[in-house]
């Protein structure tokens, strides 16, 4: 799918992201998120999909390793609403943590955005949003429907 | 004449080159991982012992044997410079006649050569760095707080409940004259300290404390000339809790299986248990340690802690007696030391009278390390009196 410009989401401005330290195994992945598509590595030998990115199978210890494009589509499997922070991420309270999980199954630390953090809850359907410089995907509330302009 | 071998070396790997500035020292350490295993015809899966040194990315054995895919039941990151890992083998030869692991491994990487010409890459995050830095997870605190509110959300755990685990604590820590804080509380004062992130409160929080401390094990024949009454090591387990590549449980802690491992070489089970001093970063990290280690069925916590049972000299599991971490202590944010302690006092019949445990002939010590929203280790120790 093709993501939203995360910087239109009111909030993220305010988040200290930083840079990404990537490596050779990561590079796909985050020039993914560049190109506005959020990739997952999968294995080529038992198919499982590989959570964090790292080049070879934790499952299987293959180093074949293919990148599908997710859907882009999960559920919020546990969030926290930091209302108290440190250092560059004090200024950005409130902002709701969570774990994602994915429709392609693995459950992935971001932040909810464009929703205020009373309408978060467990189980809430969102979608991704990238960062426009490619280095954050955040997940918002999905639109019903699924289509989206 | 023959002699026989505890253990014996099955299967080595040589990284082939000598200048590596296109791999991460995380993957060198994969790289070599996996061919030593070929080598003797192994498997990821069939290693259950890890070694690396502690200036390995992250947290040491923690993230690399997740990065791996390695769960381990024995590990350690002895730190001797390049002498490590001679150190590793023979700690493993000794875990393997011990009978803790039977298929122990080794690896060591690093980047020398190409980090001359450069910062060093990857060297002091963990692999998994890039994708948990960058949603504000700026405190230990948001981490927990993830995990917090998983189990109100499976089992209708409450704040109230969480609350009772902090009172327990500080009805002990009046007690300790070198408490850092020695006040009473209510499950009011409690629910109504600042919310920092949901759903955990100041007072769910730990205090943060300079401080440290020491134990000297000794074997039963020096123990027999010594003053102190001996307390003994009954039976131990580790484990790590991985993030499990993206199948993330954030009900259970590693405690699930270093308690039972514990247990079952102590030969005792949770009813037997007279005193418990439990690792409190958070009170969740009390609830869920509470459950994994059999105190109670998992889910049930907060029904468990809501009627006194943590409370000494008489509840069902008296703990953390010195006021625990959430009252006392917590050194350097590593919470483990302070825990062993109060155990140990216990066992000897030297916890303060108010709060001493009448006949304390068992007890367990629990200890969670990391975090448990993303990565954590566990220890569980089971200590018995002299006459136990």
């Amino acid at each position: 799918m093709t993501g939203f410009d995360g910087s239109t989401v009111p909030g993220t401005g305010a988040f200290p992201v930083p840079e990404v330290a990537g490596d050779p195994a990561t590079r796909p992945f985050w020039d993914g998120i560049k190109a506005g598509r959020l990739l997952l590595e999968r294995c080529l030998r038992c198919q499982a999909v590989i959570w964090y990115p790292r080049g070879f199978c934790p499952r299987c210890g293959s180093a074949a390793t293919e990148w599908i494009e997710a859907s882009g589509r999960g559920t919020v499997y546990t969030y926290t609403v930091a209302r108290r922070s440190f250092g560059g991420w004090a200024a950005a309270v409130p902002y709701v943590i969570a774990y994602i999980e994915l429709a392609e199954g693995p459950r992935v630390l971001s932040n909810v955005v464009g929703a205020a953090p009373d309408e978060v809850s467990i189980g809430l359907e969102v979608e991704v949003v990238m960062k426009a410089d490619g280095g954050a995907y955040w997940f918002r509330p999905a639109v019903t429907g699924g289509a989206r302009p | 004449m023959s002699r026989s071998a505890a253990a014996v070396i099955a299967g080595v790997y040589e990284h082939p080159r000598r200048e590596i500035p296109d791999r991460t020292v995380a993957q060198i350490h994969a790289e070599v991982a996996l061919g030593a295993l070929a080598d003797a015809g192994l498997s990821l899966a069939d290693v259950d012992a890890y070694f690396c040194d502690s200036a390995d990315p992250g947290l040491n054995s923690l993230s690399m044997s997740e990065y791996l895919g390695i769960t381990y039941r024995y590990t350690d990151n002895t730190d001797t410079g390049g002498s490590s890992y001679l150190s590793h083998v023979n700690h493993a030869v000794r875990a393997v006649a011990a009978g803790q692991c039977r298929v122990a491994l080794v690896t060591m990487a690093g980047r020398a050569r190409s980090e001359r010409r450069g910062p060093p890459a990857g060297r002091r995050n963990g692999p998994e760095a890039d994708f948990e830095n960058r949603w504000g997870i700026a405190a230990t605190l948001h981490n927990y707080a993830l995990v917090a509110m998983r189990h109100m959300h499976e089992f209708g755990t409450t704040s109230a409940q969480l609350a009772e685990i902090k009172v327990a604590a500080s009805q002990h820590a009046q007690h300790n004259p070198h408490a850092l804080l020695r006040t009473p509380v209510t499950v009011q004062d409690v629910l109504d300290s600042p919310m920092l992130s949901d759903p955990l409160h100041r007072l769910d929080c730990c205090v943060i404390t300079d401080g440290g401390g020491a134990v000297v094990v000794v074997s039963p024949e020096v123990a027999r000339s010594l003053a102190q009454p001996a307390v003994k090591v009954l039976g131990a387990g580790e484990a790590p809790k991985h993030a499990g590549n993206g199948a993330v449980d954030l009900t259970y802690t590693g405690a699930a299986w270093s308690g039972p491992a514990a247990f079952d070489e102590a030969g005792v089970g949770p009813a037997d248990i007279d005193y418990a001093s439990i690792y409190d970063s958070f009170t969740i990290s009390v609830l869920l340690a509470l459950e994994d280690l059999g105190f109670c069925a998992k889910g049930k916590g907060g029904q468990f802690v809501s009627d006194g049972a943590l409370l000494a000299p008489h509840g069902r599991l008296p703990f953390n007696t010195d006021g625990g971490g959430l009252c006392n202590n917590h050194p350097s944010n590593r919470g483990g030391m302070p825990k062993i302690i109060e155990a140990v006092r216990q066992l000897r019949g030297q916890a303060h009278p108010a709060v001493q445990v009448p006949d304390c002939a068992l007890a367990l010590v629990q200890g969670t390390g990391g975090r448990l929203g993303t990565r954590s280790g566990s220890a569980t120790l089971i200590l018995g009196a002299a006459d136990a």
